[in-house]
């Protein structure tokens, strides 16, 4: 009886979701697709994940106790960032490749804002651009262990071979660890849907936009592009579901995340086609974050009765 | 005597050009790939600080108030050229190296600064020392901004390279670097400076 009488502000009903529940459950997700990329690139590639994910929870707890903040290695985000920018390199690259980008990731991609439900960019993203512009030698150097990825040899030019849909569907070809295998990319997928902790209000339309996209402005024509091989390959399936959808960095409200993921899809499909690189995704969603903003204020909810 | 002297460290510390009053960060962000280059421009700026200051000093009584601007420019574009010529003369490698930024000293917000702010005011002995004091301020501040560009973006000092097989962080030596080491240490002497008091 005592309980009925606290007047509180909303919200009044809890549900027993937390943000650190909901996160490690995005990092259950994930677990197919790297456990897919250790079987398709060897055992080698499991170092690098534990590499980055440890100096991910290293970094946090560090720049925490260095700044006086609260530690909150548990809430499992620096695991995912760690996890996600793994997923998000090479199989085979330097050892120290992903402790570094790991550590500027959390650093400069989340705690200089002032930590998580701060940071203005995807912190995994911020890591993996910066590795990019840094080492590009080892974050675009495939040919150690497969041959080069799809869609760089569709940028060169260069034959696809006899890559089939099913080859790129189950990732039997050159990549990121976590972006090749498909399959087990929508496993994890599947899961998030079904908690609810995804909707398809920013994925789907930057999936379906890429494919629009791309099938328009083929490079036979117009409206003779390959469009599957372009939902299918790259980073876009692993972008699109695990990192787009990032709380702290997409808009709020359902209409602003289908523009969010309009705009990625748009951005993505100008850098693969016309763009200096051959993959877009990581950009595409960085510019977005940067938009997010904006998006937001323009679609603001009519508060009810104003 | 120790009233110059304050003078002058004012402008190295207190009111650092770069940390502090955050101005001309223009030149800042493309010249301080490499330290040579930073410290080219630090000693280029330094000379149209000082000769500006003792000029716009000696004359802030002749010249009417409405039409300072225009003056000063003139005073301090005349430094400017004499600066750039001498360069050309005895460092064109290095003139080449900063290119438009020797010209665009003209319109360095540090330079009209202290003018306004500062010669305009004081006395020709005090402007003195405050444009040697805002103009070494000027040239630690490109030390070290492009000291740890060179070093960590490129993998050298002053051309040479320390450690072997060191993979440089090409990202640094980039313009998006710049920004970013500028912005790490404003913030960590905002730090420093918020603990002192």
């Amino acid at each position: 009886m005592k309980n009925r009488l606290i007047v509180s502000a909303s919200p009044h009903l809890h549900r027993a979701e937390s943000t650190s529940r909901i996160m490690w459950m995005v990092a259950l997700s994930l677990l197919p697709a790297g456990a897919a990329g250790v079987f398709i690139f060897g055992r080698s590639v499991l170092w690098v994940i534990i590499l980055s994910v440890i100096s991910a929870l290293v970094a946090e707890g560090a720049l925490q106790v260095l700044t006086k903040r609260k530690v909150t290695l548990l809430d499992g985000s620096a695991f995912i960032t760690g996890i996600l920018l793994a997923y998000n390199l090479p199989p085979g690259v330097p050892f120290w490749l992903p402790i570094v980008g790991s550590f500027f990731a959390i650093a400069i991609g989340k705690q200089v804002f002032g930590g998580l439900g701060q940071n203005i960019f995807n912190p995994a993203l911020v890591g993996r651009v910066f590795l990019m512009a840094s080492w590009p030698k080892y974050m675009t150097s495939f040919d150690a262990i497969t041959s080069a990825t799809p869609l760089a040899a569709l940028k060169e030019g260069k034959a696809l071979g006899n890559l089939s849909y099913l080859d790129l569907f189950l990732g039997r070809h050159g990549g990121c660890i976590g972006e090749v295998c498909i399959l087990a990319l929508l496993l994890g997928v599947i899961f998030l849907f079904r908690r609810g902790y995804i909707s398809w209000h920013v994925p789907i339309p930057y999936i379906a936009t890429v494919g629009l996209f791309t099938f328009i402005f083929g490079t036979k024509g117009f409206f003779s592009g390959d469009w599957l091989f372009h939902i299918l390959s790259g980073g876009l399936v692993l972008g699109a579901f695990f990192m787009a959808t990032d709380y702290v960095t997409s808009p709020l409200t359902r209409k602003a995340q289908v523009i969010f993921g309009i705009g990625c899809g748009l951005l993505t499909s100008v850098i693969r086609l016309w763009g200096g690189y051959p993959e877009g995704v990581s950009y595409a969603i960085l510019m977005m974050n940067a938009a997010t903003p904006i998006i937001d204020r323009y679609t603001k909810n009519r508060v009810y009765g104003a | 005597m120790k009233k110059y002297f304050k003078e002058f460290l004012r402008g190295i510390i207190k009111e650092n050009p770069t940390f502090v009053l955050v101005l001309g960060l223009c030149p800042t962000l493309a010249v301080s790939v490499s330290l040579i280059n930073g410290f080219g421009m630090g000693i280029a700026a330094t000379f149209v600080l000082l000769g500006s200051n003792i000029i716009i000093s000696l004359i802030k009584n002749f010249v009417p108030d409405r039409i300072r601007i225009p003056c000063y420019i003139v005073v301090i574009a005349t430094f400017v050229t004499i600066t750039e010529l001498v360069m050309k003369a005895y460092s064109p490698a290095l003139n080449r190296a900063l290119g438009i930024y020797v010209p665009l000293i003209v319109v360095n917000c540090i330079v009209l600064g202290r003018a306004e702010a500062y010669a305009s005011k004081a006395g020709v002995i005090n402007s003195l020392f405050d444009g040697l004091g805002m103009g070494v301020g000027f040239i630690l501040a490109l030390l070290l901004i492009s000291g740890i560009r060179e070093f960590l973006g490129v993998g050298k000092v002053f051309g040479y390279t320390l450690i072997k097989g060191f993979q440089p962080i090409l990202v640094l030596a980039m313009p998006s670097g710049a920004l970013l080491v500028i912005g790490l240490l404003l913030g960590f002497f905002n730090v420093l400076k918020n603990k002192k008091i």
